[in-house]
């Protein structure tokens, strides 16, 4: 049994939590990072299988998402948070499909 | 010559022969796996990316609904309304495995039997909006999933491509020619071997005829 968590703003994510998921605000990118590797790296019984994270807060921990990159759980997912929408999470496909194609087929960049 | 030194026997010659014909068949093995690597990454990217417009568009319009919500509710009555929740949803894992990449499937479960059972509040104390919120957001849910499964295989199996490609590239262009260069460097080596034999051994019997019977003298 796996869990989903969100973690950002607390703006942008208290929302999810009355869907049944597990919110966790992270005041500032520090707190986000720190967040992020107990949740990921979380053994036990129901470990995060999910976790979306608000774009903003992303852009700032960009080192700590890519060393999950490789690993089949966690998946992290950025998703917009209240500030609107910064592309950084098309920027994340756009990367994978560079990354396997050698350049940009898909987005025509 | 190649760089590295070999040894110019039938023993050499005969074992690089054998990895010259493995390596092929593995050059041609692991370029079909790259190739229809790519084909299922691409259709997975593509569906990547009209999913992950939908959902950003629809967290747009939650987070909106959210924000009028706000606005008619004070933070408190939110909090309540909000952070005990009675539906959950956990998740159960299992694994595709698409040309040798372990792939994430994620099928969802909530807590109560009804899935639209998410109101974690009594309707008397907040706002419409907020309904609207939170039913906006349930609504974009399933496609949030669907998006998190096919985002981590096309990570993962972008990296598996490259790794492949790599893979392909090496054997193309360095390991198949220097096993070619290798073998033909022995061939002619044994070649030349076999041939000043030859030679010295019509010199010895020149000599040796000449021993015997003293042309040169006549």
């Amino acid at each position: 049994m796996y869990k989903i968590a969100v973690l950002g703003e607390r703006d942008g994510i208290y929302g999810f939590a009355a869907l049944g998921l597990s919110v966790f605000p992270a005041e500032d990118p520090e707190h986000g990072a720190r967040l992020l590797r107990r949740l990921a790296d979380q053994e036990g019984e129901q470990p995060y299988a999910v976790i979306y994270i608000t774009e903003s807060l992303a852009a700032q921990i960009e080192d700590e998402i890519d060393r999950y990159r490789s690993r089949r759980f966690p998946a992290i997912i950025p998703i917009p948070g209240v500030s609107g929408n910064t592309g950084a999470g098309m920027r994340a496909v756009r990367k994978s499909v560079e990354q396997a194609v050698g350049s940009d087929i898909i987005f025509g960049g | 010559m190649a760089a590295t030194h070999v040894n110019p026997t039938r023993m050499e010659l005969t074992r690089l022969k054998k990895k010259l014909v493995t390596a092929v068949r593995g050059h041609k093995l692991l370029k079909d796996k790259r190739d229809e690597l790519m084909r299922q990454f691409l259709d997975l990217v593509r569906e990547n990316k009209t999913l992950r417009e939908r959902v950003e568009q629809g967290i747009q319009t939650a987070n909106k609904n959210f924000v009028l919500a706000r606005a008619a509710t004070p933070d408190a009555v939110l909090d309540v309304a909000l952070l005990t929740p009675k539906q959950e949803i956990t998740l159960e894992t299992g694994l595709k495995n698409v040309m040798s990449v372990e792939i994430p499937i994620l099928t969802a479960k909530t807590r109560t039997s009804d899935p639209n059972d998410m109101y974690s509040y009594g309707f008397a104390f907040t706002s419409g909006d907020l309904d609207m919120a939170v039913k906006s957001l349930s609504d974009i849910l399933p496609d949030m999933l669907r998006l998190a499964e096919v985002e981590k295989s096309c990570q993962l199996m972008a990296a598996e491509i490259e790794k492949t490609r790599r893979r392909v590239n090496a054997l193309e262009h360095v390991m198949i020619p220097e096993m070619q260069e290798n073998i033909r460097y022995i061939t002619m080596k044994l070649d030349e071997n076999e041939r000043s034999t030859q030679i010295r051994l019509m010199k010895v019997k020149d000599m040796m005829l000449e021993q015997a019977h003293h042309y040169s003298q006549k």
